[in-house]
């Protein structure tokens, strides 16, 4: 072998972006192949956190600095990997496999993009508009809790999972919530409205005052923080707003270098882009067309591509996979349906002021296909995952 | 009785009470959790991500 060839074997798997999704495929791969070169690129600082705790962690009295369990020494020594970090990654060359970063280029033998994505911004007037925060990353949240410093009310745009986590959060830290949302009932996307229903009167009795079924037309500053004009007209007050309205993918890197993007950079199964040795995973990415958000999916998907990355093409599979929803005052557990079916509220079982359950049936053979949970009611996810799984195989099976 | 908790996910494992759905009973050391467990909430195996010590 000549040197040439050697040195092309040795170039290193690059890996862009040191989030949930960049790390763990890092850690597989590094389990599987104990010699081949990684590059990790950071834009900030490296820091390994739980990200779902974002959401969870004021209660626990932790701040930014105690989310980050791991830094990117620490990281790099685990991994046994160059991270780089405070990197900006300014293009993608696929034909010569090569990436700009920071105006040098770096050669890759495998190309990892796990950039995430941005938070949602809505078009909202007013002079306290641009100073409505989001937190989707550690040094968002260390922002977000300097800005709650000496206040005592926070407006949160949204009732999805992070909004209303975020609010159960802040209302067992002694914070007054109010919580917007245009859709008739929080976790519209998750739970059925007669499920959600339970769970915001639950998350009501604990304090969080919910504005359903409303938008935000305006944030002005006053005095001592913003008035949030309603589309109603309705106004209210908070010391601090915070927009949790959903995720962007960061897709212009790969849309730049020509790499096809539709919801996010759109994959195959295994993770493979548009263009050859150029993988993408985690937010950024629409798995056969698909973004699948939160962990679990994230997980599934950095162990198949390690594996592909290792010289063993995996298909992702991802088997049932439960979102937990983390509100003390009404944990929730949702297993989304995909495809049509008919929920079925099931009110027999539990408490039915502060629980509900319900079971999504298929339109056709009548199979259980997805199930909501909230408060006691949690406690059946176990079993209510063991049918789902019995239905998925033997559906499979036919 | 200790507490653990996922570095990933924040999934606390209370010793105490165990995870009787996963068929760890009430009271199951971390220690004695079987090496294939994984994070009900984010699939995290036992050995990627030693659980932290939040409360003895």
């Amino acid at each position: 072998m000549s040197s040439n060839e050697s040195n092309q074997m040795q170039e290193p798997v690059v890996i862009v972006g040191t989030g949930l999704a960049g790390y763990t495929v890092a850690r597989e791969l590094r389990k599987l192949d104990a010699a081949v070169p990684m590059i990790l690129l950071s834009q900030d600082n490296g820091s390994f956190y739980s990200k779902p705790m974002l959401s969870n962690a004021l209660a626990m009295k932790k701040d930014a600095r105690a989310l980050a369990s791991f830094d990117a020494a620490a990281m790099a020594q685990q991994l046994n990997a160059e991270v780089r970090t405070h990197q900006r990654v300014e293009r993608i060359l696929p034909g010569e496999h090569k990436i700009a970063v920071d105006g040098e280029p770096l050669r890759y033998s495998k190309l990892v993009l796990a950039t995430g994505a941005d938070p949602r911004r809505l078009r909202i007037d007013g002079d306290g508009a641009d100073q409505i925060l989001s937190v989707n990353d550690l040094a968002d949240y260390d922002r977000f809790r300097q800005a709650l410093a000496g206040c005592a009310s926070v407006a949160i745009l949204g009732a999805g999972l992070i909004g209303c986590e975020f609010a159960n959060d802040l209302c067992a830290a002694g914070y007054a919530v109010s919580l917007i949302d245009p859709a008739g009932s929080p976790l519209a996307r998750l739970l059925p409205e007669r499920v959600g229903a339970v769970f915001e009167k639950a998350l009501g009795e604990r304090g969080v005052r919910f504005h359903i079924g409303r938008g935000v037309a305006a944030v002005d500053r006053v005095l001592s923080g913003y008035r949030l004009t309603l589309d109603n007209g309705e106004a209210v007050v908070a010391d601090v707003v915070l927009s949790a309205i959903g995720l962007v993918p960061r897709t212009a890197l790969a849309s730049d270098a020509g790499i096809v993007v539709d919801q996010g950079i759109r994959t195959d199964a295994w993770c493979r882009t548009s263009a050859e040795d150029v993988y993408a995973l985690g937010d950024c990415a629409a798995l056969e067309g698909k973004v699948q958000p939160y962990v679990l999916p994230i997980m599934h998907a950095a162990r198949a591509l390690a594996r592909t990355l290792s010289g063993q093409p995996t298909r992702v599979e991802f088997p049932v996979m439960p979102v937990v929803i983390k509100t003390p005052a009404a944990p929730a557990v949702v297993v989304v349906p995909e495809g049509e079916g008919e929920w079925r509220i099931d009110s027999a079982s539990h408490d039915t002021v502060h629980s509900a359950r319900a079971v999504c049936h298929h339109l056709h053979s009548g199979q259980p296909i997805g199930f909501a949970l909230v408060g006691a009611a949690t406690a059946d996810k176990a079993a209510l995952l063991k049918e789902l799984a019995a239905a998925a195989a033997a559906a499979a099976a036919v | 009785m200790k507490i653990w908790e996922c570095v990933i996910c924040g999934f606390r494992y209370d010793e105490a009470l165990g995870l009787p759905e996963a068929g760890l009973a009430p009271g199951t050391r971390w220690d004695d959790v079987p090496e294939d467990w994984i994070c009900p909430d984010c699939a995290t195996g036992k050995h990627d991500f030693e659980m932290q010590l939040v409360s003895v």
